[in-house]
């Protein structure tokens, strides 16, 4: 009797900080992020409640656009990532010795070490005008006008790519690292070629590295401010500037506020309707990998 | 995860001093330049019981801090002129202001009555004057002699090399270029909607001439520095900066008038420090530290004499600047209506999506 209060009362300790952070970081400020979602400006001072600040949202082209724009570039950063990722990830995983794949993984990490904003700038100093690859390419006189690569949706997808590969390649890796080499042995003793072991042995097994992989990278990157701020044109607008925007600029919490839970609810979709399309559930792959 | 990323993108702009216990702590919400590090220990020298922490900050982020807590978390801050008055009335955040504890003789009496005008409530004064500047153009006098006016940065002979900060600057400059008088229209809300759509009609057609929207004083810097563009709408401290480090880059007052504003000190609701506050408000008027402050923010104090003030750099700059026919000209920027925000952002957010004529 006594050790079964002594098991649970481990079990409430352990429990206790996960639950708390849940329900005082992520729960209650989402409770009131809500609350004021709902709320409409009448005039200074007073509010009623309503969904008017979700209809404006569906009103109005330039949101949802923006929403749709930012879903579509963040996905086609999802699928960048993975394929450059996959490679990276098996050769870190499979082919690597034992001794150089400690000091692979740590040259990925290397550049979280520094903050999104430096990396940004630093993106900035190579590609702006008067930067360090448009001047080596007059140099080399390939070109003979400076060239701007700065400012355009590439150079957002490639500067988001940059940021979250690593979210990509370090759950690969952990996946790839438990697959028995005899089963790619035996694909290739069974007949197979190297195309056919990727697709049926390869890709099965690494599924819910994939899954994990693709779900955090896709969140990141509709969720990521820096970036396309900075790299961004004139024409490119991200959704999460538009809840900054809302917030900040326009004194308007209310709609921000709307446009974050939108935004969840969006991302949310995409990432179940990614599951369901590829015939995963979360059970299956992130809570495996 | 959205809003982490804000609030990080707003604690990487704060710098907090380390705080020693029992003192008193003057918590100061600020400018990126308003607070120099001299200064501060100055103050601190000669206020031993009192600790200078020091946010910095914009007029946007600083409402938003302030509203969040209702005024609190915060003894001072230095909104401009036209954050207070509509501000105020939505979210009240500031408190009255004791103008006997603020030694207001040294002020400039235009620009005190100015911003006394445009921030009293029922009777009780909001803010008092602090650094003034103004919004307008700067140009590289050998590629761009001839920015004159804010629609000068939509000519085609300067196309890929002009910019602009996407803000309501830029709306109500162009409205003056195009012969409007946007502060009149806030008192016609329908009218003032006419000239903004006018205006968006302008700028998206602008939008090819661009190079790129700026987002603060460093990315201008180094785009005019570099040569990568020749003209820009700029804040005048800005372009007095780098004036310092090529005489060719100048400001100019459009012809329409420079747009001006006033940075004040307002106290806000929940302070807890209102002594040190208006301490440290008689401390940075006085006529040796004005000096210090000037030279840190490139913008002028407002008390009398206050261009005798300047560096000599800063002074010889705002001398290649400005004309005493500018100064007259200037256009101060009104309060906002409550509901002129809105109206403002949904014009720069059309703007922002446009496409531009490709």
């Amino acid at each position: 009797m006594k050790q079964r209060d002594i098991k649970r009362l481990s079990l409430i300790l352990l429990f206790a900080p996960f639950a708390l952070w849940i329900l005082l970081l992520i729960v209650l400020p989402h409770l009131g992020m809500f609350y004021i979602s709902l709320r409409e400006k009448v005039a200074p001072r007073t509010y009623e409640f309503g969904l008017e600040n979700y209809i404006n949202f569906f009103a109005e082209p330039i949101y949802w656009n923006t929403l749709i724009r930012t879903g579509s570039m963040s996905l086609l950063v999802t699928v960048l990532a993975l394929l450059l990722g996959f490679p990276i990830a098996y050769y870190i995983a499979k082919i690597a010795g034992h001794r150089s794949r400690g000091a692979l993984f740590l040259m990925c990490l290397i550049p979280l070490w520094v903050s999104d904003l430096i990396r940004a700038f630093g993106w900035i100093l190579l590609l702006r005008e008067t930067g360090i690859i448009s001047s080596s390419l007059q140099w080399a006189g390939l070109v003979s006008t400076p060239v701007e690569f700065l400012y355009n949706d590439a150079t957002v997808i490639m500067g988001l790519v940059y940021t979250v590969i690593l979210f990509m390649i370090v759950p690969l890796v952990s996946t790839l690292d438990g697959m028995d080499d005899a089963m790619v042995e035996a694909g290739y003793n069974l007949g197979g070629n190297g195309p056919t072991v990727l697709r049926r042995i390869i890709i099965p097994y690494a599924m819910p590295g994939i899954v994990s992989g693709c779900i955090v990278v896709f969140m990141l990157t509709a969720g990521s401010y820096l970036t396309p701020i900075l790299l961004g044109g004139k024409n490119s607008s991200w959704f999460t500037e538009q809840i900054y925007d809302q917030f900040i600029t326009r004194y308007n919490w209310e709609s921000g506020a709307a446009f974050g839970f939108l935004l969840l609810a969006f991302t949310s979709l995409v990432v179940w309707g990614g599951l369901k399309l590829s015939g995963q559930t979360l059970n299956s792959t992130v809570a495996r990998s | 995860m959205i809003m982490k990323l804000a609030i990080a993108g707003l604690l990487a702009t704060t710098v907090m001093a380390a705080v020693p216990a029992q003192a008193e702590t003057l918590r100061l919400l600020t400018w990126g330049s308003y607070a120099p590090e001299e200064l501060v220990k100055k103050f601190e020298a000669k206020y031993p019981d009192i600790t200078v922490e020091v946010t910095f900050s914009n007029n946007e982020e600083m409402v938003a801090k302030l509203r969040a807590t209702g005024g609190a978390g915060f003894d001072l801050a230095q909104p401009s002129h036209d954050r207070i008055f509509a501000v105020q009335q939505e979210y009240n955040i500031y408190k009255p202001m004791d103008l006997s504890k603020i030694d207001t003789s040294v002020m400039e009496p235009k620009l005190l009555d100015g911003v006394k005008a445009n921030t009293t409530i029922d009777g009780e004064v909001y803010a008092v004057p602090h650094q003034w500047g103004t919004s307008g153009l700067m140009a590289n006098k050998t590629m761009a002699p001839d920015v004159k006016a804010w629609g000068d940065l939509c000519d085609p002979q300067y196309a890929g090399k002009t910019s602009m900060r996407l803000r309501r600057t830029i709306l109500l400059g162009m409205a003056f270029d195009m012969g409007e008088d946007p502060f009149a229209a806030y008192a016609d809300l329908d009218k003032y909607q006419e000239i903004l759509d006018k205006v968006a009609d302008k700028l998206i057609a602008c939008k090819d001439n661009l190079k790129a929207y700026w987002k603060g004083g460093d990315d201008l810097s180094a785009m005019m520095m570099s040569g990568e563009i020749v003209a820009s709408e700029t804040w005048d401290s800005t372009a007095y900066k780098l004036y310092a480090e090529n005489k060719d880059i100048v400001f100019v007052p459009p012809k329409t008038g420079a747009l001006a504003w006033i940075d004040t000190f307002a106290l806000p609701r929940k302070g807890e420090a209102d002594d040190a506050a208006y301490k440290w408000i008689n401390f940075v008027l006085e006529p040796e530290n004005v000096k210090i402050m000037s030279a840190s923010t490139g913008s002028r104090a407002s008390v009398k004499g206050a261009k005798d003030l300047l560096p000599d750099d800063k002074k010889a700059a705002v001398n290649a600047a400005f004309t005493d026919e500018d100064i007259a000209n200037l256009k101060f920027f009104a309060n906002i209506p409550a509901g002129v925000e809105d109206m403002e952002g949904k014009t720069l957010e059309k703007i922002k999506a446009a496409t531009g004529s490709e």
